[in-house]
């Protein structure tokens, strides 16, 4: 089953009209710059705002149609929400948090359910604890508990790791990866750091100016020439590989991409993991003929699919690679020497591949 | 203490206290709900509400002692009828005390209530509702939770500020020993009296210490307050 979300409203200057889909089972990523309305949306949906006109419907469950004059109030929508600043109760311990939601569920989970989700969240040993005697990271795990143990139909987490610095943010992320392939729940995931999203999510909607500007997989939306140009939002790829086999002796590891394959700096991972990766279009470089005489590992056969000047110096090009669809961003003198065509062969020349995927790094 | 103070004066500091407790206990419920008022609601003639509450800070306490007796004398038609039909007499009686300390004192509370309950963050309010929480429940397990300390903190000062409490009660109950002699009641008297500035002195004594005890107390609470509601 799949959710959808209709909000459009008026804030002062700012017009908000956003319509996209949460299907019950993947993440969706809600992504835009400062701004961009995703605030608004989550607190429209979660109730705390009432949108001017508006359909929401998660897990086949209508919480508001301004319409049909159906507007759930916040305390029945049960929906997770996990604010950006955790809001913890300062005068519950981290049990009395993670118990407020539960304890106030029509139909609450049972005594072990609460153990399996203090344990997935490793907060067994917090619990006797008051909020502000924890650290930015555990209080957005009790807060991320507290939510999932009022049994939500969804969970709304907005902007959980900004703050946190990038040591508490790889504290979060295994968490979050637990949740989402623990709980069967649709989850919108409000952020605007693309790699907390490539790690995380299976489908972006990009919010600009309260509109949505692109919608769909994470691998389709971040592999448009037209966002690519426009907004500079996806300055590169982001693919799903493979570990495909190690070498030891030089310290590096085997990617497969599709058909093709990826030379990365050695991993600590098993052989057949699944893990996803960011390409830079800056970070490609294309050749017409296969370079024999260069150090790049990455050397890879593709196909034009699509040229787009970037500004008056740049221009994006979009590669197929097979199945596997690649951003290089050349300067247009060098694509007019090469003579780049759409349909044309070229080489790519991979220089730098982020590794911070999905299932971790 | 008993070597320290004489017996009257002992009854003077028991019969403080007494009537200090009961108007606080008695005011709290009344003040918190006007705290509550004056802090979420937002109505019509609201700062006349506000004006009306703090009035008594402002006011001699003799002219508040004064609009007592005008409204519960036993020949003013609201005192002869609570005396006639529930035999309830405030004049010149403990309990006129404690409606004098209550009204002048409630300024006080509500004034730490209602800075208790502006200081919660709103936003814990909205994960609440997220949770489940009904209006009545999260004034239960969130907002008195969050104000206590500083509930306590105003009912500490309310309770400091009657034990001081002068004017209106010499005008509204006068000073009958065991009856409306309270400390500062028993100072005047003893003041008035030949020989008496040895328990002048002591009373005054006895009340300056109670006073900075109560305010350190307070201050106290009035920490934990901050500490509670996540300001310190």
């Amino acid at each position: 089953m799949t959710g959808h979300i209709a909000i459009s409203t008026q804030l002062g200057a700012f017009a908000l009209d956003a319509a996209f889909e949460l299907p019950d089972s993947d993440v969706t990523a809600l992504f835009g710059p400062s701004g961009a309305g995703k605030s608004t949306i989550v607190h429209a949906i979660a109730g705390l705002m009432m949108p001017a006109k508006g359909q929401i419907t998660i897990g086949g469950e209508t919480l508001l149609d301004t319409e049909r004059n159906i507007s759930v109030p916040a305390r029945q929508r049960r929906l997770g929400v996990v604010f950006q600043d955790s809001r913890l109760f300062p005068h519950l311990s981290v049990r009395g948090n993670l118990l407020y939601g539960w304890r106030r569920a029509a139909a609450p989970c049972g005594a072990d359910e609460v153990d399996r989700v203090t344990r997935l969240l490793g907060l067994e040993n917090f619990l006797e604890r008051k909020p502000r005697t924890l650290s930015g990271g555990e209080r957005s795990r009790v807060a991320l508990g507290r939510a999932l143990l009022m049994g939500p139909r969804a969970l709304l987490l907005d902007e959980p790791l900004t703050g946190l610095d990038a040591t508490r943010k790889g504290e979060i992320l295994p968490y979050l990866e637990r949740i989402r392939d623990e709980e069967k729940l649709p989850i919108l995931y409000v952020s605007h750091a693309i790699d907390e999203i490539t790690r995380f999510a299976d489908r972006i909607v990009v919010l600009n100016a309260g509109r949505v500007v692109a919608e769909g997989s994470l691998f389709d939306v971040t592999a448009r020439l037209d966002l690519a140009s426009g907004q500079a939002m996806f300055p590169g790829t982001i693919l799903d590989a493979t570990v495909a086999a190690h070498d030891r002796p030089f310290g590096l590891t085997e990617l497969a991409i599709g058909g093709e394959r990826l030379v990365v700096p050695a991993m600590t991972r098993n052989i057949g993991d699944k893990i996803r990766i960011r390409i830079d279009a800056q970070d490609v470089m294309l050749a017409l003929s296969r370079p024999s005489d260069v150090s790049a590992n990455n050397i890879l056969p593709a196909i034009i699919e699509e040229m787009r000047a970037h500004d008056e110096t740049a221009m994006d090009v979009k590669l197929r690679l097979g199945e596997t669809r690649l951003l290089a961003r050349v300067t247009r003198r060098s694509a007019e020497r090469l003579g780049l065509a759409v349909e044309g062969d070229v080489f790519a020349i991979i220089k730098a591949v982020t590794v911070g995927g999905r299932d971790g790094a | 203490m008993g070597g320290f103070l004489t017996g009257a004066e002992l009854e003077a500091l028991a019969l403080s206290f007494r009537i200090a407790s009961i108007s606080v206990l008695i005011t709290l419920p009344f003040a918190f709900a006007a705290g509550l008022l004056l802090a979420r609601a937002q109505f019509p003639g609201k700062s006349l509400v506000d004006g009306i509450v703090h009035l008594p800070l402002v006011l001699p306490p003799v002219a508040m002692g004064y609009l007592l007796l005008v409204i519960f004398g036993t020949r003013a038609p609201l005192g002869a009828w609570l005396l006639e039909n529930l035999g309830i007499r405030f004049v010149f009686s403990w309990t006129g005390a404690v409606l004098a300390s209550a009204i002048l004192t409630f300024p006080f509370q509500v004034r730490a209530i209602r800075l208790s309950l502006e200081a919660e963050d709103p936003r814990l309010s909205q994960a609440a509702e997220t949770l489940g929480a009904s209006a009545l429940d999260r004034l239960m397990s969130l907002h008195i939770p969050l104000a206590l300390p500083g509930i306590l903190a105003g009912a500490v000062t309310a309770f400091a500020a009657c034990l001081g409490e002068f004017g209106a009660i010499i005008t509204f109950v006068s000073n009958i020993p065991g009856e409306t002699r309270t400390i500062p009641l028993a100072i005047y008297t003893a003041i008035q009296s030949p020989g008496g500035e040895a328990a002048a002195a002591r009373l005054s004594a006895l009340s300056i210490a109670l006073a900075l005890l109560g305010l350190i107390l307070a201050e106290f609470l009035a920490r934990r307050a901050r500490i509670a509601t996540g300001r310190a």
